[in-house]
């Protein structure tokens, strides 16, 4: 019982994203109104945020901002002391561009709805079946 | 369909599952991921770049090419949004509601009568009612200034503070944001015309490219700031550091105006007549 317990208790960071993960993916196939889609791929990119951040994480260091007086004295600094800054970076612009490109699949639902009056994906093929 | 959808979900869960156990468990030291590169980055910052935030120097110095396209991807979103959405002939609306502010009167006026333009008595409400809130106005008018200027502290203590451009130019979009919130958008649009808005895009893309390629000028590569010991009269070292907070400066006032153009586009979907 208690291997069980360590197993899980030290991986609960990929039990975390890949929950998340399997949610995301459920709202961007299964739900068929594209508020919803665009809702599940937003929780898709949270979970790949996630799985980033916590590969950089390290037992026993802290974040990774050196720290420092007025003057930057140069002393040897141990990479074991800080956590791995790379993950940090990569998801820094991720978020950010997740934000913009949620805006652009906001207009073109915009778009939709103004062309079709409606968002299900149902409805939308009908009336597009409809007008070829 | 249905069925189907929830078969490869749940096929990818398990497979994910366990190719987790070939991964290094939570907090591990030696993980991979942590054991190449990113110790280099670690050790070497000071003396490279001398900027204590190592997210902020491998951000913009170690991998300045990453960040400078995920600026442009951030440009192309805000303009594509404008694309889709923008209608640039002026549509009238039926009918403009002006509010009496002292008495609290609603006036509907049909298209053609008269509108009382230029007077301090009389404000322009959207279609959608909307209660004078006096206090939402005098709290946000309260706060924005200070979102504001903590917005230009995470923008420049960047370097030895967790923050930078990105962080920074998206609290300043999200005060603009609030303002046309607790306002109205055409009073935001007064304040921060598009045009205005566009132009900062382009602007803050051209900050970091142009930094880059200021950098060739004296025989360095792109996006080599220690080049820019020249102009600024500094060591190389020092030279770097400054160079980011240029480069970051031209993120946040690129990520500041997407922000504000996507909220314009979205919030009234492309009139920017009347919007949330």
């Amino acid at each position: 019982m208690d291997a069980v317990l360590t197993v899980l208790i030290s991986r609960i960071n990929y039990w975390a994203y890949i929950l998340l993960m399997m949610i995301g993916l459920y709202g961007v196939l299964i739900k068929k109104n594209y508020m919803k889609k665009i809702i599940g791929m937003n929780i898709l990119q949270t979970a790949v945020i996630l799985f980033y951040i916590s590969i950089g994480a390290k037992k026993q260091a802290t974040i990774p901002i050196i720290d420092h007086g007025h003057t930057l004295v140069h002393t040897t600094v141990q990479a074991a002391r800080f956590i791995n800054p790379l993950p940090h970076v990569l998801m820094l612009t991720a978020i950010v561009v997740a934000v913009a490109t949620l805006g652009v699949a906001l207009a073109i639902a915009i778009k939709i709805h103004q062309q079709y009056g409606t968002l299900e994906e149902d409805e939308i093929l009908r009336r597009f079946d409809k007008d070829l | 369909m249905r069925g189907m959808g929830i078969i490869v979900i749940l096929f990818l869960g398990t497979l994910l599952i366990y190719c987790s156990f070939d991964f290094p468990i939570w907090g591990d030291p030696q993980s991979p991921a942590g054991s190449h590169v990113s110790s280099y980055y670690i050790e070497h910052t000071l003396e490279d770049t001398s900027v204590p935030n190592i997210v902020t120097s491998v951000l913009a110095d170690y991998r300045g090419y990453d960040t400078m396209f995920e600026t442009v991807v951030i440009f192309t979103a805000g303009i594509s949004c404008i694309l889709l959405l923008r209608t640039f002939k002026p549509i009238e609306p039926q009918t403009k509601l002006y509010r009496h502010i002292s008495t609290g009167i609603t006036l509907r006026i049909e298209r053609g009568g008269k509108v009382p333009e230029n007077t301090k008595e009389f404000e322009r409400i959207d279609a959608g009612w909307i209660p004078y809130d006096l206090i939402v106005k005098t709290t946000c008018r309260l706060i924005i200034p200070f979102v504001q200027i903590f917005a230009l502290y995470v923008i420049a203590h960047g370097h030895h503070s967790p923050g930078g451009g990105f962080q920074g130019g998206v609290i300043f979009g999200a005060s603009v944001i609030l303002f046309a919130i607790s306002f109205d958008l055409r009073t935001a649009i007064r304040r921060m015309g598009e045009r205005l808005a566009g132009f900062l895009c382009a602007l803050g893309v051209f900050i970091y490219a142009g930094t880059g390629a200021l950098c060739m000028f004296y025989d360095a590569n792109y996006l080599d700031y220690s080049a820019l010991s020249h102009i600024l009269g500094v060591d190389p070292v020092s030279a770097r550091s400054h160079g980011i907070l240029v480069v970051e400066i031209g993120v946040a006032i690129a990520v500041m105006a997407v922000m504000v153009v996507l909220y314009y586009n979205l919030a009234s979907a492309g009139k920017q007549d009347e919007g949330l």
